[in-house]
């Protein structure tokens, strides 16, 4: 025997008290932020972001029209003086509405991801936790909801209920979490038998604490990145079912319908402002939106330094 | 009932000492499934039929290859898989069926899991303090926050660990350091029982002495009992007052330390013995053959006819690929599942 011969003392420290008093410790969050403040598009996202969320949450201090007060004489005006970014084909001040817009684009693109995430989240957990018969049942049933045509349940939903903000938030929410919970599932499966669950479980922690307790936070970042990608995704949506008609109904402003009103082919040759303003704002959030998923993606991955 | 006189030697046997944990008849099977339905196709065998006893105070080695269901038994037998046959008493009771909230109240407290792989085994998202509050919080063995703060200082300290430590995170320690940090919470409820399931095997040469002295210090001091599970042979030998060698799911040979090492019995402890490089020659002047085992271990899942070693054995007979050998005391305290071996009572 090579090692450890029977009797055979070792010659070594067995009691290496290590000093750790004069360091900081370092938390995985400050690791994070610093690994995401390295990408810079996710810092420029962020901070437009930030800007976005500041404007909605203060338009009614920034906006300089009230955003359906009408001046059917200003209509289509270009930008100019009095309408920073023009005027609607009613004579409504775009920027004003783009203002108000972002509240009901953010709000909706929010409250629906944190519904979405929170039942994909039980449901992925659940399955991915106990495995088996629950997994397959579960999973199965995530099968059938993405086989739905969901954009067309999605106008039948909106149809059948008032198309409100409360009504858009509910679709997307019931719609939205499919992704969330194959993805949720897919982290407990690898987490589940790492050896400090397996040392959970020998100490007696009842599974429910197990799950949310020490799991969870470990399969956070995949969670965090789908909700920011998702609210990109939400907006998105919110647009394209505002383009049909119905997303946010009018006089209350949408990005989503403030491009369909400016649609017909006249505005859009001779007005480019009217299209062109919430067209950006859409595209410039979206983008802020998937630059930061991207980078807090990057930030949670161990692997990238 | 079929009641197998070689696990029935090895019960009787010892009765003289205290028996803390004994298994009788363990099965641990993994079904195959496949399919859409998930029929189940067949069984991984990973432990089959295990009989043995663990006494009060003492250090039970088990090794054996890869894949030969070491691990799988130390997780069944502290219950983190369900058996899927047989028993296992503790202190006299049979824990193998009883359900969760049970185990909890009897079982858990007493009996505990060392892990192999020191950066999985601690959870990178809770500090130290949390870690090791887990098990005292679970079983509320205190009232105060001072109480526990006390407990988890002394723990530290027990395992060789600065107090400063608790409020760090697993990732700012070194290998060694977190094993340290697994053993102290692993005696943190005062277990009489420790499953050290490859608990140095992830680690340095020299890191291992030290978690290894670590751990004969607290076994005298807590008068604890070991089954130290490691593929490990020089380890197991350094730490073990038995060993058990299994193979494809079953225990080949039981015996007292020294006399398996130095007169291994079975062909195929001859042959995993005679695989551990040698650096001094032996007192003949000789250097120990190396036997070398033919083709590689078969699949648990379609195990060989009759004794599952038949396949790779040099000395195979007619009759191993039709009869399992029982596990029969051959000399004092030395079992060996072989058919080239008669019973010491027959």
């Amino acid at each position: 025997m090579p090692l450890l011969k029977e009797n055979e003392t070792v010659e070594i420290n067995n009691h290496p008290i290590i000093d750790l008093n004069n360091e900081k410790p370092e938390k995985m969050s400050a690791i994070i932020f610093q690994k995401f403040i390295k990408n810079k598009l996710a810092v420029v996202g962020a901070i437009y972001l930030l800007l976005i969320i500041f404007a909605a949450i203060f338009a009614d201090v920034l906006a300089p029209h009230d955003p359906n007060y009408q001046q059917l004489l200003k209509k289509l005006a270009p930008p100019g003086k009095e309408y920073l970014l023009g005027a609607d084909n009613l004579g409504r001040d775009t920027l004003s509405r783009l203002l108000y817009g972002a509240r009901v684009s953010l709000i909706v693109g929010f409250v629906s991801v944190a519904g979405s995430i929170f039942i994909g989240t039980a449901v992925g957990a659940i399955a991915g936790y106990y495995g088996g018969k629950i997994d397959a049942f579960l999973m199965r049933f995530v099968d059938v909801m993405i086989s739905f045509p969901s954009i067309f349940l999605l106008i039948i939903l909106v149809t059948m209920f008032e198309p409100s903000i409360s009504t858009l938030i509910f679709v997307f929410a019931i719609f939205g979490w499919t992704g969330t919970s194959r993805l949720v599932r897919g982290e407990f499966l690898t987490l589940r038998s790492r050896e400090y669950v397996l040392a959970a479980k020998t100490i007696g922690i009842p599974s429910y604490k197990i799950i949310f307790a020490h799991i969870l936070p470990n399969a956070m970042g995949p969670i965090i990145v789908s909700a920011t990608l998702g609210v990109g995704g939400v907006i998105l949506a919110e647009s394209a079912l505002s383009y049909l008609g119905l997303g946010i109904q009018p006089p209350t402003p949408s990005w989503g319908n403030m491009l369909q009103s400016a649609q017909t082919l006249p505005i859009m040759l001779d007005s480019w402002w009217y299209p062109l303003f919430p067209g950006i704002a859409i595209l410039l959030t979206v983008l802020a939106f998937n630059f930061v998923g991207d980078g807090l993606r990057d930030a949670f991955d161990p692997k990238i330094k | 009932m079929t009641v197998n006189t070689g696990h029935q030697a090895v019960l009787e046997k010892h009765t003289e000492q205290e028996v803390i944990l004994k298994i009788e008849n363990l099965k641990k099977y993994f079904p195959i499934k496949a399919g859409v339905i998930q029929r189940t196709i067949g069984y991984v065998k990973a432990v089959d039929d295990i009989s043995l006893e663990v006494n009060k105070g003492e250090t039970l080695g088990i090794v054996g290859e890869s894949g030969c269901g070491k691990s799988t038994m130390g997780r069944t037998l502290i219950r983190l898989y369900e058996p899927t046959e047989g028993s296992i008493y503790f202190k006299g009771k049979d824990i193998s069926t009883l359900p969760e909230r049970e185990l909890k109240r009897y079982f858990r407290r007493q009996i505990q899991m060392i892990f192999q792989d020191p950066y999985a085994s601690l959870n990178p998202r809770r500090t130290i303090r949390k870690t090791l509050l887990d098990p005292l919080v679970t079983h509320k063995l205190y009232d105060k926050t001072e109480e526990y703060d006390q407990r988890i200082k002394e723990l530290l300290e027990i395992v060789g660990l600065d107090a400063s430590a608790i409020n760090r995170y697993p990732h700012e320690f070194s290998g060694g350091q977190r094993q340290r940090i697994g053993i102290a919470r692993a005696i943190a409820l005062n277990p009489d029982v420790i499953i050290a399931d490859e608990a140095v095997s992830a680690l340095d040469v020299s890191i291992q002495a030290q978690i290894i002295n670590l751990l004969k210090d607290l076994q005298n001091e807590f008068q604890l009992t070991y089954i130290f599970i490691s593929h490990d042979l020089s380890v197991v030998r350094h730490i073990s007052d038995r060993v058990a060698v299994m193979y494809l799911g079953k225990i080949m040979e039981l015996a007292v330390r020294d006399d398996l090492f130095d007169d291994p019995l079975h062909p195929y402890s001859q042959a995993l013995l005679s695989a551990v490089p040698e650096m001094e020659i032996e007192e003949n002047g000789q250097k120990r053959e190396r036997i070398l085992l033919k083709g590689d271990l078969p699949s648990p899942s379609s195990p060989p006819s009759g004794c599952v070693f038949h396949t790779r054995c040099s000395a195979a007979m007619p009759h191993c690929m039709e009869v399992m050998p029982e596990l029969k005391e051959v000399k004092k305290n030395h079992f060996v599942a072989c058919h080239l071996f008669k019973g010491k009572n027959e």
